[in-house]
C-alpha cells in the first residue's frame, strides 16, 4: 500500500514540476524515477519513450503507466497516472474557474519566458545522457542525426522515424551477425 | 448523460491520439464542431493555459475542456476518459514485451529505437526553446539579424547551463528562479 502512495506522489511531483509538455518531463523522470526511486534504469525510460510515440495516448501517461505496472502490477499502474493527472486537474480547474485571462496576464507571460530557456538547458542536459546511451557506435550515431534532421526539416509523424529506426536496428544487427 | 458522453468522447481522443498531447488538437476542434460544447476560440485560450502551466499538455486540455462543459465532475470525466487508453494499451504492451524479453528481435529493434528517441528529444526541445533564443520571423536581412538574437534568453541559456552542470540541484530550483529572472528582466514571450 505504501509503495502504491509512493507511486501517486512521485509522479504527482513529476507532473506537477514539468512545464511543456512530454519532453520537458525528461528531467524529471531522471531526477525523481531513475536517481531517488530506481524504479526504472535510464534504458527503460528511452524505452518507454519510444513506445510511448507510437501506442495511443499521452507520452507522460504511458511512461507513468509503464513505471506503475513494472513495479506494482495494474493499481501500481493507475496510481502512477493518477498521480501524474492529479496536479493537472487541481492547478486547471482554478485556472478555468478564476482566472479565465491567466495567459494574456503580463507577470506570466514573462515567467514563461524565462521557464522555456531553463526547459531547453534541462532538456539539452536529459538529451546528453540520452546520447552517452543510445549512440554506441557508427550505426546509432547515424540513426540519431536523421531522426533529429528529419524531424526539424520534414512535416512528418513521429511514428514514422520511431518505427524505421527500429526497422534499422533490426536490419544492422542482422547484418552484422551475419558477417 | 452529459458526463458519459464527456468521457467518452475524450476516450476517443486517447485512443485515437498517437504522439503525445497537441496531437489532441485536431480532436479538439472536431469535438468543438460535432458537441458545441465549446468554440474554436476557446481551445487556443486552452493551448495558452496548457502551455503556461505545469502537467502533461493533453492532460491540461482535456481538464479545461472537461471544466468548460461540465465543471468540477467535468474535468474528472474528460481527463480520466482521455488517460484510459493509454493505461489499457501500456500494459498489453508491456506484457508482450515481458515475452520476448531478452530475445535477440527485441534486442535489436531498441539498439535502433534509443538513438532515435534521443534525436526526437533533442529535436522537440530546439523547437520549443529557439524562439526564446532567436525570432527567425524578424529576419529580412543582415542588418535585422542582430535584432533578432534574444540577447537576454542566450545569456540565461548559456549560464544555466554551466551552473546546472556545476551545482546538482533539482530541476524546480532552476525552473523557478528562471522564472523569477523572466519577470524580473522583462523577458520577451
Amino acid at each position: 500500500m505504501n509503495e502504491l502512495f509512493d507511486l501517486f506522489l512521485t509522479f504527482a511531483r513529476v507532473g506537477g514540476l514539468t512545464f511543456g509538455g512530454g519532453y520537458a518531463m525528461l528531467p524529471m523522470l531522471q531526477q525523481e524515477v531513475v536517481g531517488k526511486r530506481h524504479w526504472a534504469t535510464e534504458e527503460e525510460i528511452m524505452d518507454y519513450y519510444a513506445i510511448g510515440q507510437c501506442t495511443p495516448g499521452i507520452i507522460a501517461v504511458n511512461v507513468a503507466t509503464f513505471v506503475g505496472y513494472k513495479n506494482r502490477g495494474v493499481l501500481g499502474a493507475i496510481f502512477s497516472t493518477a498521480g501524474m493527472i492529479f496536479p493537472s486537474l487541481i492547478i486547471i480547474t482554478i485556472i478555468a474557474a478564476f482566472l479565465q485571462n491567466f495567459a494574456e496576464l503580463e507577470i506570466v507571460k514573462h515567467a514563461f519566458a524565462g521557464i522555456r530557456v531553463c526547459v531547453g538547458v534541462l532538456v539539452l542536459n536529459a538529451v546528453q545522457t540520452l546520447w552517452k546511451k543510445g549512440v554506441v557506435d557508427k550505426a546509432t550515431m547515424v540513426i540519431a542525426l536523421v531522426v533529429f534532421l528529419g524531424m526539424l526539416l520534414l512535416d512528418v509523424s513521429p511514428i514514422f522515424f520511431v518505427i524505421g529506426a527500429g526497422l534499422a536496428g533490426w536490419l544492422v544487427k542482422k547484418a552484422g551477425g551475419a558477417k | 448523460m452529459l458526463y458519459l458522453r464527456l468521457f467518452f468522447e475524450f476516450f476517443k481522443t486517447g485512443l485515437f491520439a498517437v504522439g503525445g498531447g497537441l496531437a489532441t488538437l485536431p480532436f479538439l476542434f472536431n469535438m468543438a464542431e460535432s458537441t458545441g460544447w465549446f468554440t474554436a476560440d476557446t481551445i487556443m485560450d486552452m493551448i495558452a493555459v496548457s502551455e503556461s502551466t505545469p502537467g502533461p499538455i493533453g492532460v491540461n486540455m482535456a481538464t479545461y475542456a472537461g471544466f468548460t462543459t461540465a465543471g468540477v465532475l467535468g474535468t474528472i470525466c474528460a481527463t480520466v476518459g482521455l488517460v484510459c487508453p493509454s493505461v489499457i494499451v501500456i500494459i498489453f504492451v508491456y506484457k508482450i514485451l515481458e515475452k520476448f524479453k531478452g530475445s535477440s528481435l527485441v534486442n535489436n529493434v531498441f539498439y535502433g529505437l534509443r538513438p532515435a528517441v534521443a534525436g526526437l528529444v533533442a529535436c522537440a526541445g530546439l523547437q520549443a526553446v529557439y524562439p526564446s533564443l532567436i525570432r527567425l520571423s524578424e529576419i529580412s536581412g543582415l542588418t535585422s539579424l542582430l535584432s533578432a538574437i534574444q540577447w537576454e534568453g542566450i545569456i540565461l541559456f548559456v549560464a544555466l547551463y554551466f551552473l546546472i552542470k556545476k551545482f546538482k540541484k533539482h530541476p524546480i530550483v532552476w525552473i523557478a528562479a528562471s522564472a523569477v529572472i523572466g519577470v524580473v528582466f522583462q523577458f520577451a514571450a
